[in-house]
């Protein structure tokens, strides 16, 4: 996760070029063990290119994937500056290795905070080209001329004024010898306007596999003597089991085995280890979750066993109206609110919310092996390898991890709480084991996106306009995971659209964050604290503009003002996490944030579209991950009280992008996610378990009432800047553009989610 | 002992008969296309074909197939080249993919049934099979260009 070790002295490496000069520097030459002695059958030269003599090109894919396209995207930039033919590439999946995929500890290998392309983008280009200057090099030996006199043309190396051409297979044998450019400085880039991939549409590599059944997840690994498992866990976080009965489940045809998980010690963080419980292993996944039916357990419930939610959501509106903490400070507030002609005050509230990846979690791990073999559909496969590891009571170089794809990960997959049981459960077993999540786990005994409490008080003078905000935030920190007694959130999560507030014009600004405990697993989520900022500030400048009978368009473009950077630390942000960023790459902008919501006015039709009876636009807007989205969603509430949303817009600026159609699918994406979110998302506990249980009481957007229209504009205007995150930047202003629609249709403002019309 | 084909062959099963089809496939058979996702018939993953409907394969007993026909993802078509999975392709449709075998095999059955359904049949037919990724609105293009009408 970003911001668990500090970046910023990692990102300078990154950023000066040494973290490519590692990679490269890795030069492999591989010979085929089948080949007759000394014939080179192909070449490496760096950990992310393969050349093989017939041409093939393999590119590694060094990140997760869960959907959000890496597999395509990061190979895109390296065959572009290969001069790679695409059609003649494939990509390798790459185990976790972070010393070789990630020398310089820019993100431990780890795939989240919407940051793989963005941190990766220059050294992609550069191992792209690297490679490329190999094979040019190889091919100027070939012709016995300069290496001046070589150029890489579509797969092709070409001899300058003349028609000679060799395919990038014909020159392996020579490049084989050659050791790679590692003086980054030295490489020749393209020209960006040469690019031929980079920023045009690419299909997803993994199309074929997934349209025929050929895609491999954390479950569809199969090993010879494989035992499947399913746990049963105390419905409470942190209760353990007093006593159990296995007779029953051993009966069951196919069960073989049934052993306890211990928790660990209550004084332990439980970070990402097993919460512990009772395991049933078998041979098929049938049978074990029918022994498990078929359990008798008696739980210790713990100390959370007292968890309500009536009662924890009360303390934390409450905790979020007192604040306390200031983190953001400007001007004079309280003079402000004094000398406001009105003041105006709100209270927000979003709950927890379940992942529910279509894929439960599911991952393989063989401890009898040496190594020890994990495969595992996670985004953090060095984490699992520590954590099974650990499980283990081995070095953590002594567990390899394969990934497999990921149904879906969405932040549940960044812990691997899943290996880290199925490790201990194949030491007790002694053969290699699969963990199955059901769909009732992943539910009851996930980690939960935190519930929050803001408060929100505005002043606005006689013109209508905002003199003063203050705004306070209350919610459980993930970072209980590793210290439970934690009560103030992080500056990680504060930089999650708290702090980093973007309306630049308002003289006078507070934001205080107020206690909470946490009483379950919390777990970061896609787009993390962002969605309830995003939904408590967009909400409430729409009240406030209804207050000073204003245009909600007109009254947010003024508070974002068009500064070209906002500088938090001038407001007293001690620490200011910027997505583990320095903000003098990725400054906060407001004019881009502002260009999204013109951009989204203009193409929705806002203000100016005659829309039918029951219909309106709402707007909202929102910076993350350095991204910038604003958000138009049509919506429709019919004469039975029903919601519709017939179309949505959303603008994106998020600087230079690779993949186009990449970014289309993942605004489409998140759209449909936000609407569950919106609309549909609650968890809700009571006597510490999570009351709901699959999708008929966690229900998710379905194709009956999901947008189907949504339209995305990818903006141009500031290309020339740093890529940006894509994967989770869509999310959070959803829910207050929405929001704000139903406003304006029956009036009614809607300060909670899941927004409830009636 | 029950007797059925999967994918044009003969099976003979002598397990457990109120194993769900799900885990027969995929636990005995090693036909991994067919994916869990709620183990309660409530999104539609592991759909596949029993004589040519589209079943929830999590909660139908391998018994309720026996002297039937039951196709998955894997034998949809030999070279994977059903127009629902050539639409698929040309939409772009997957993101992680994993509820994709499910929304095919919805697809495929509806269209077998209804070649050229109007968009209100074709989300009544698909509403069932939940997509956390989307897909969505790809979805309903790929289907209806496989009808032959985008």
């Amino acid at each position: 996760m970003p911001g668990i070790t500090n970046l910023s002295r990692r990102e300078f490496i990154a950023c000066t070029g040494a973290a490519t000069a590692l990679v490269l520097g890795a030069h492999l030459v591989t010979r085929s063990v089948h080949a007759e002695a000394g014939e080179i059958e192909s070449t490496a030269p760096n950990v992310f290119v393969r050349i093989d003599r017939d041409g093939t090109v393999t590119l590694t894919c060094s990140r997760s994937e869960m959907g959000q396209g890496v597999r395509t995207g990061m190979p895109m930039i390296i065959a572009d500056e290969l001069e790679a033919d695409w059609e003649r590439v494939t990509i390798w999946q790459a185990p976790g290795d972070a010393e070789k995929y990630d020398p310089a500890g820019i993100d431990g290998q780890n795939t989240d905070g919407s940051r793989s392309t963005r941190h990766s983008f220059g050294a992609m280009r550069e191992l792209g080209a690297s490679a490329r200057d190999v094979l040019e090099r190889a091919a100027a030996m070939h012709w016995s001329v300069d290496r001046s006199e070589v150029f890489a043309r579509n797969h092709r190396l070409h001899l300058k004024g003349t028609k000679e051409s060799l395919d990038f297979g014909d020159v392996v044998h020579i490049a084989a010898d050659l050791d790679a450019q590692t003086d980054t400085t030295k490489l020749a880039l393209k020209d960006p306007a040469d690019w031929k991939y980079i920023g045009k549409d690419m299909p997803v590599v993994d199309n074929f596999a997934m349209s025929t059944g050929g895609a491999n997840y954390g479950a569809d690994i199969n090993l010879p003597n494989l035992k499947i498992a399913v746990m049963a866990r105390c419905p409470v976080y942190r209760g353990r089991v007093k006593s159990y009965d296995a007779t029953e489940a051993l009966k069951v045809p196919g069960v073989e085995h049934v052993i306890e998980i211990p928790a660990p010690d209550i004084d332990q963080a439980i970070e990402f280890r097993a919460l512990g419980g009772i395991a049933v292993v078998g041979t098929n996944t049938w049978s074990v979750m029918q022994g498990r039916d078929k359990l008798s357990i008696e739980w210790d419930r713990g100390p959370f066993a007292s968890h309500d939610s009536a009662e924890y959501d009360d303390t934390l509106r409450a905790s979020a109206r007192k604040g306390g903490r200031t983190v953001r400070s400007r001007g004079d507030v309280d003079a402000a609110f004094e000398n406001a002609d009105r003041v105006v005050e709100s209270d927000y509230f979003v709950p927890y919310f379940a992942h529910t990846t279509m894929e439960p979690p599911a991952a393989v791990v063989d401890a009898t092996s040496h190594p020890v073999r994990v495969w595992a559909a996670t985004q953090a496969p060095m984490e699992t390898r520590q954590y099974v590891a650990e499980a283990l009571g081995v070095d953590r170089s002594d567990v390899h991890c394969e990934v497999t794809l990921l149904g879906g990960g969405f932040g549940r997959k960044s812990k691997c709480d899943f290996s880290y049981e199925a490790a201990l459960i194949s030491k007790q077993v002694n053969a290699p084991v699969r963990i199955q999540w059901t769909r009732e786990d992943d539910i009851q005994n996930g980690f939960y996106h935190a519930v929050s409490a803001q408060y929100l008080k505005a002043g606005l003078d006689l013109e209508g306009r905002v003199v003063a905000w203050q705004q306070h935030a209350a919610w459980p920190s993930f970072f209980s995971l590793w210290n439970p007694v934690l009560l103030d959130p992080s500056e990680l999560e504060m930089g999650l659209g708290l702090v980093d507030i973007p309306y630049n014009s308002i003289p006078n600004i507070r934001i205080q964050t107020g206690e909470a405990e946490a009483m379950i697993r919390i777990g970061w989520y896609r787009s993390v604290n962002n969605i309830q900022h995003a939904f408590a500030m967009n909400s409430f400048v729409a009240e406030l503009a209804a207050a000073a009978k204003r245009d909600f368009l007109d009254m947010m473009l003024e508070l974002i003002g068009d500064d070209d950077v906002m500088d938090v630390a001038k407001d007293d942000v001690e620490g200011f996490w910027n997505y583990g960023d320095s903000v003098e790459d990725w400054p906060i902008m407001p004019k881009r944030l502002a260009n999204t919501l013109r951009v989204v006015a203009a193409k929705s039709g806002y203000g100016k579209a005659d829309l039918p009876d029951g219909q309106a636009i709402g707007l909202a807007c929102h910076r993350s991950f350095h991204s910038y989205v604003a958000t138009a969603v049509r919506a429709k509430v019919d004469a039975g009280g029903k919601l519709h949303v017939p179309r949505v817009d959303v603008a994106i600026d998020c600087g230079r992008y690779v993949n186009p159609e990449g970014i289309r699918k993942q605004l489409e994406g998140a759209t449909v996610f936000a609407h569950s979110v919106a609309r549909h998302g609650k968890i809700t506990v009571q006597n510490g378990a999570v009351q709901q249980s699959n999708f008929h009481d966690y229900a998710l957007s379905r194709m009956s009432d999901a947008p189907l229209d949504v339209r995305v504009h990818l903006i141009e205007d500031f290309k020339h800047l740093r890529p940006c995150g894509v994967g989770e930047p869509g999310v959070p202003p959803y829910s207050p553009a929405l929001a704000n629609a139903i406003y304006m249709i029956t009036g009614k403002r809607l300060k909670s989610l899941p927004l409830k019309i009636s | 002992m029950i007797s059925l084909r999967i994918n044009g062959a003969s099976q003979e099963y002598s397990g457990d008969p109120n194993m769900p089809i799900l885990w027969y496939v995929r636990d005995e058979l090693g036909l991994s296309g067919t994916k869990f996702g709620c183990g309660k018939a409530l999104c539609g993953a592991c759909t596949v074909h029993l004589n040519g409907q589209a079943v929830r394969s999590c909660v139908t007993p391998v018994v309720a197939a026996e002297g039937g026909e039951i196709t998955t993802i894997e034998g949809l078509d030999a070279e994977g080249m059903h127009p629902v999975q050539s639409a698929w392709r040309q939409h772009n449709v997957p993101q992680c993919g994993y509820c994709q075998s499910g929304q095919i095999m919805q697809a495929a059955a509806l269209l077998s049934a209804n070649a050229n359904p109007t968009d209100a049949e074709i989300i009544e037919s698909m509403k069932g099979n939940i997509c956390r990724c989307g897909t969505y609105q790809r979805i309903l293009a790929a289907i209806k260009t496989a009808a032959g009408g985008g």
